[in-house]
């Protein structure tokens, strides 16, 4: 409790820093409409107010800017558009309309789960790969380090056209996106977690003439859960990202994807920044759930 | 025990570790039978290979050169037959698992039917002095009783020979008292055969009926003293004249090792 107030106190440092930052990139647009409407604005004509400093100009025409924060269409829309964006998309519309940013998440968050899933069984596999053998870690191993340093904006595209060419479409190409994004931090937290036990313990089981099936299922693999879990977290955020990601060159027409897409084809930048909130909130609650089930199974565990 | 079966033989026992630094004489013509029901100290600076002895018995690190035999077989033949339960300096439970499943750990290993596994835990839990303790997690309970735990581990599978490497070098001195009591009688009850690295001279005349004092660079037995002292020990004896003497030539043994380096 006690940490509540240092919490609230850098939201609202943000939110004002916001509602600041509003005033600076609306102002231009803000005046523009003013004179258009007949009210006197210092200077007249827009062309001699476009090399002007936004802040001589907010300080000039002062009554312009409360206007700042209440634009249809602004360059940046402040923190209460936003929510009321938000909530106006969300509970106020039923979850199958179009407009409603419940359904967009939903689909993206389908191709997010199952991404996940693809992405942490294919991490756990190879990295399992990678302790016993050292053929993989050898050969496997640099590729799945080059993978990731291809930007997924450039590959996204080719994915999506070879499953298509192949009769692939629907969530399963944005899937293995977010499955490309994921098994990255999966392969890297299991390898370390698999391999985490000391020398010592594997002595132990040397001295038990205990098998390698029996030392992975024995201690190796518990061994990794909490290596895991962190692991997780990174990839479930990355898959979202994936997921994004995937929906952008598809010109698809639903998901949080499509709607950044729609919202900067029509200068809906409320959209915009209400879709990319809707996504961040979609991944802390995800990473919020990784981490009680993390709590849960390590408490099990006796490790918590 | 007056039958002198021998169950542990090493000859002319040399290990030589190749390093950057070239190589590294850990063990040099180690010769020592070990007689059933016998407890072995060995104690030394470190460096001086004794630890790296006790691995060699165990089969986690493999001669250069000599002859090794352990119940009549060599080192790893009687590792894959489970001949002996070593005990390391850290207690090194499984945090995940209880303490009667840290237990069970080589017992499921092992194959044991469940009805066994139970009952060999609860024996060893009882022999250790852990009997309700079995349910706890390992960080529920203190640094001496982790350990207890661990050497319950070692036993439960019933292996003749017990191999323990500093087991109590980290507790404090008390505690350390109380277990070395708690191993003497341990060991007067199941009649085991016990090599026990140590770097302290009364822990090891304390507790053995042989001490096999070593000294490095290379590594190698610089005496072997068979103590006079009875099975029977009381912690007091420890103030008894015969004790002190023991103690002096262990210590002698120790310096002329570190002398003629």
């Amino acid at each position: 409790m006690r940490s509540v107030l240092p919490v609230l106190t850098v939201v609202a440092v943000i939110v004002a820093l916001w509602y600041a930052a509003c005033v600076p990139m609306n102002i231009k647009g803000v005046l523009t409409e003013a004179e258009r409407a007949g009210a006197a604005v210092q200077p007249e004509g827009a062309g001699a107010r476009r090399d002007l400093p936004a802040l001589r100009l907010a300080i000039n025409n002062g009554f312009a800017v409360p206007a700042t924060w209440a634009q249809d269409r602004p360059r940046l829309p402040a923190p209460h558009q936003v929510a009321a964006e938000l909530w106006d998309t969300t509970a106020m519309k039923k979850i199958t309309s179009k407009r409603s940013l419940v359904y967009h998440g939903w689909v993206t968050l389908s191709a997010t789960l199952l991404g996940f899933a693809i992405g942490t069984g294919l991490g756990i596999l190879l990295a399992v790969g990678i302790v016993h053998s050292r053929v993989m870690d050898m050969s496997v191993m640099p590729w799945a380090i080059v993978s990731q340093t291809i930007p997924i904006i450039a590959l996204a595209p080719m994915i999506i056209v070879v499953l298509y060419s192949i009769g692939v479409q629907g969530i399963l190409p944005k899937a293995v996106i977010s499955a490309y994004l994921s098994f990255f931090p999966v392969v890297v937290g299991m390898v370390k977690g698999l391999r985490s036990p000391d020398a010592m313990q594997l002595d132990l089981l040397r001295t038990y003439n205990a098998g390698k099936a029996q030392g992975f299922w024995k201690l190796r693999l518990p061994a990794s859960i909490p290596y895991l879990f962190a692991s997780l977290k990174i990839g479930i955020a990355a898959s979202l990202v994936g997921a994004i990601v995937g929906e952008l060159p598809t010109g698809a027409v639903a998901g949080l994807g499509a709607r950044l897409l729609a919202g900067s084809y029509y200068g809906q930048t409320v959209q915009i920044w209400a879709a990319l909130f809707a996504a961040a909130i979609l991944a802390a609650v995800l990473v919020g759930l990784l981490g009680l089930l993390q709590r849960l199974v390590l408490t099990r565990m006796g490790m918590a | 025990m007056d039958n002198h079966e021998e169950v542990i033989r090493a000859d002319r026992l040399d290990l030589t570790f190749q390093t950057n630094d070239g190589p590294v004489h850990a063990l040099r013509d180690v010769n020592l039978t070990i007689d059933k029901g016998d407890f072995v100290s060995f104690i030394g600076p470190s460096g001086c290979g004794k630890t790296t002895f006790l691995r060699c018995i165990a089969a986690l690190e493999t001669p250069t050169g000599g002859m090794l035999s352990v119940n009549g077989m060599t080192a790893d033949e009687a590792r894959r037959a489970r001949a002996y339960g070593y005990v390391f300096q850290a207690a090194g439970l499984y945090p995940w698992r209880t303490i009667a499943g840290n237990i069970r750990l080589p017992l499921e290993i092992m194959g044991f039917s469940r009805d066994e596994q139970v009952r060999r835990v609860n024996d060893v839990l009882q022999l250790v002095d852990l009997e309700g303790f079995g349910g706890k997690y390992p960080w529920q309970l203190s640094g001496g009783m982790q350990q207890r735990a661990s050497i319950a581990r070692a036993l439960s599978f019933d292996a003749d020979i017990l191999l323990m490497d500093e087991p109590f070098g980290a507790l404090d001195e008390i505690v350390r008292d109380h277990l070395n009591e708690q191993l003497l009688a341990l060991w007067a009850r199941t009649g085991k055969t016990i090599g026990f690295v140590t770097h302290s001279i009364p822990e090891a005349v304390y507790l053995s009926t042989r001490i096999v004092v070593m000294s490095p660079r290379p590594g190698r037995i610089t005496d072997v003293i068979e103590s006079p002292l009875p099975r029977e020990r009381p912690l007091d004896i420890r103030e008894s004249p015969e004790f002190i003497e023991i103690a002096h030539r262990v210590r002698e043994g120790l310096r002329a090792g570190h002398g003629d380096v």
